[in-house]
């Protein structure tokens, strides 16, 4: 066994090589590589490969993948089945199980879409980031691609939980179907670049999962996921128009609702629809405050990681 | 590459204080000094990575400050701790740096190869790299490094914490590198032997450049070789030492040991003269001035000191300090 500590003294032999250096006579058999100048082409690529890697990794771990639904299998059949025969003098008919399954979607997305932010702390940790920071390309094509990294693997994980909507009596139905997709998409967006956001300046795991337990687990009750959005005590209302995530329950709730037959009493207490002042906000400027927020807080992201060294 | 007057303050404490140096294409430049010496931030400047304080630095003709992505596009780097990911296989990882320097995809098959080959990877193309020793991944690294064909290839330690073998192995590539690849290599280490795989070497010590020069050119001006010798008493030798040669010897790893103008010429001498009744010698060695004499005789201290201290602990420590 040779030890480190003879090395030092025995010196290592060398072939006298001055500071001029033969050319490498090898040289047609080298690929040659001239790196490109910097190009919106280059930054799409740069996107793309960190989204891509995004979708890479967590194929690999189908742990989480499996994990991941059994919160919304809780909600919906352990939770939803117990809760029904109380909610059921409430309800009008209409089984408890859907009335909260777009509030359980939306707790699914955030979830996986919480995760996968958390997964630029890990890259910090692992080093990895700092291969990202050091290529030539912008910091904003880093953290874009890995928000929409994360917001596909999260919206793929509202698909799951999509797929599973005849068992809470939603039947499938394209129009349907696409309209849940396209909203869960934009919520695991907005979701993914809140994270960002956070961990641009959180650089410990711990920290950073209890700042998002706190913010997602309040955001969740609030959001009207649980409950219905009318006649609430004026403290909880403001509160509610106030969390975002109402404004992602509130269209899939509206969506799912058209679909079923029951009377207008029983649709004004369980899907009144969220009203600013009076006026019934409608989907498309709900789905805009959504993209709106989303957009405010990738910006943020990625100002505060074009400005760390 | 060149440095003028480059300065780096963390609040209070300067970790590099006015450094100078210009190095050539082409050579292998080594940066050597104990922990907290200021090369990791040294690098991390000239890799754009960490903003100076102070002064200017050009890196493949650009400078670091005004023209980062330039700098950056021209540089390979492989760093202290692994930036893998891990999760993903040797080829996905070469492949996502490919995309994020944009290299041109009809070469990149055949330059992933070759890169893959020279560190002998090319079989465990296809293995996440997870799976890998922290040999291998180190390989990986330097792979990496190169795949976009640098100009400057930085390794900031670059076989700190592997075992011997893979420590010369990592060596066998670096000197591999430099021969095939027309390519300037600015290392870091604090492993005195390693040091002489550099065409030039600066010795930094509390943020300064102490001495620069080549390691032979080094050797030389300390001028002294080493003698051990060991015997029954080294006490007793010590002293007879002391009393006929005038030579202020120590015990240096259970033996003793001296420096002395030409060792080879002096033992002969020494058992001519050496006594009967002092104890007798078992052996002599006689080794040509190492960098660690170098080290010595320029800063007082020795690496080994900071070495010996230096458990993995507090190596890590200072590593973190050194962010």
């Amino acid at each position: 066994m040779a030890s480190t500590a003879d090395t030092t003294t025995a010196g290592v032999a060398r072939a006298p090589s001055g500071p001029p250096r033969e050319q490498a006579p090898s040289g047609p058999e080298l690929a040659r590589v001239r790196v490109p100048t910097r190009s919106l082409r280059s930054e799409l690529r740069a996107v793309k490969v960190v989204w891509k890697r995004e979708l890479i990794r967590f194929s690999r771990d189908r742990l989480r993948i499996l994990t991941s639904l059994m919160q919304p299998f809780l909600f919906l059949f352990v939770l939803g089945t117990g809760i029904s025969s109380l909610a059921s003098a409430g309800t009008h008919g209409v089984s408890f199980k859907t009335f909260i399954y777009p509030g359980v979607l939306c707790m699914a997305v955030m979830f996986t879409a919480m995760f996968s932010a958390a997964s630029i702390v890990w890259d910090r940790e692992f080093g990895f980031l700092r291969e990202m920071m050091v290529a030539p390309v912008g910091r904003s094509s880093i953290v874009l691609g890995k928000c929409l990294g994360g917001a596909t693997v999260a919206a793929f994980q509202g698909l799951l939980v999509i797929a599973i909507s005849p068992l809470v009596h939603v039947h499938y139905e394209p129009g349907l179907i696409l309209e849940l997709f396209a909203l869960a998409m934009l919520l695991a967006f907005a979701i993914t670049a809140f994270g960002m956001m956070a961990a641009a300046r959180i650089t410990q795991m711990q920290s950073f999962m209890a700042l998002m337990q706190m913010a997602i687990m309040p955001m969740f009750f609030i959001s009207g996921a649980l409950f219905s959005v009318a006649h609430l005590p004026r403290w909880l209302e403001i509160l509610n128009r106030i969390d975002p995530l109402t404004y992602a329950v509130d269209p899939m709730r509206r969506a799912i609702f058209s679909q079923l037959s029951i009377s207008p009493a029983a649709r004004r207490t369980l899907d009144p629809g969220v009203t600013w002042w009076g006026w019934h906000v409608p989907t498309l400027a709900e789905a805009a405050v959504v993209a709106v927020l989303g957009l405010v807080m990738l910006s943020i992201a990625i100002w505060e990681f074009s400005r760390a060294e | 590459m060149a440095v003028h007057d480059l300065v780096k303050r963390y609040d209070e404490v300067e970790a590099v204080r006015g450094i100078e140096f210009e190095v050539p294409v082409g050579e292998t430049f080594g940066f050597l000094g104990p922990n907290g010496a200021g090369k990791s931030t040294t690098i991390g400047m000239l890799c754009t990575l960490v903003k100076p304080s102070g002064g200017s630095a050009e890196v493949a003709g650009h400078d670091v400050v005004r023209e980062r992505d330039e700098v950056r596009r021209n540089i390979g780097l492989v760093f202290q701790d692994t930036t893998l990911d891990g999760y993903l296989t040797a080829e996905e990882n070469l492949k996502l740096h490919a995309e994020l320097y944009g290299v041109p995809r009809e070469v990149l098959g055949e330059r992933m190869r070759q890169v893959l080959e020279m560190v002998e990877l090319w079989e465990r193309r296809g293995h996440i790299v997870n799976t890998f020793s922290g040999g291998m991944k180190r390989r990986l690294e330097i792979a990496r490094g190169l795949l976009h064909s640098p100009r400057v290839l930085f390794l900031d330690e670059p076989t700190v914490g592997l075992d011997p073998q893979t420590r010369s192995s990592i060596w066998g590539y670096i000197s591999k590198l430099g021969r095939e690849e027309d390519i300037t290599i600015f290392l870091t280490t604090h492993y005195m032997d390693e040091a002489e795989y550099c065409d030039r070497i600066a010795i930094m010590d509390q943020g300064k450049i102490v001495v620069l020069d080549t390691p032979e050119a080094l050797k030389e001006s300390v001028g002294r070789d080493r003698v051990q010798i060991q015997t029954e008493d080294n006490e007793a030798a010590m002293a007879a030492l002391r009393e006929r040669f005038g030579i202020d010897a120590q015990i240096a790893e259970g033996v003793v040991t001296f420096g002395v103008q030409g060792g080879e010429e002096f033992v002969p001498r020494l058992f001519e003269d050496w006594d009967p009744a002092h104890p007798p010698i078992r052996s002599v060695s006689v080794s040509r001035p190492s960098l660690d004499d170098v080290f010595l005789s320029y800063t007082g201290t020795t690496i080994r000191d900071a070495e010996a201290s230096g458990s993995d602990l507090s190596r890590n420590m200072a590593r973190m300090m050194s962010r």
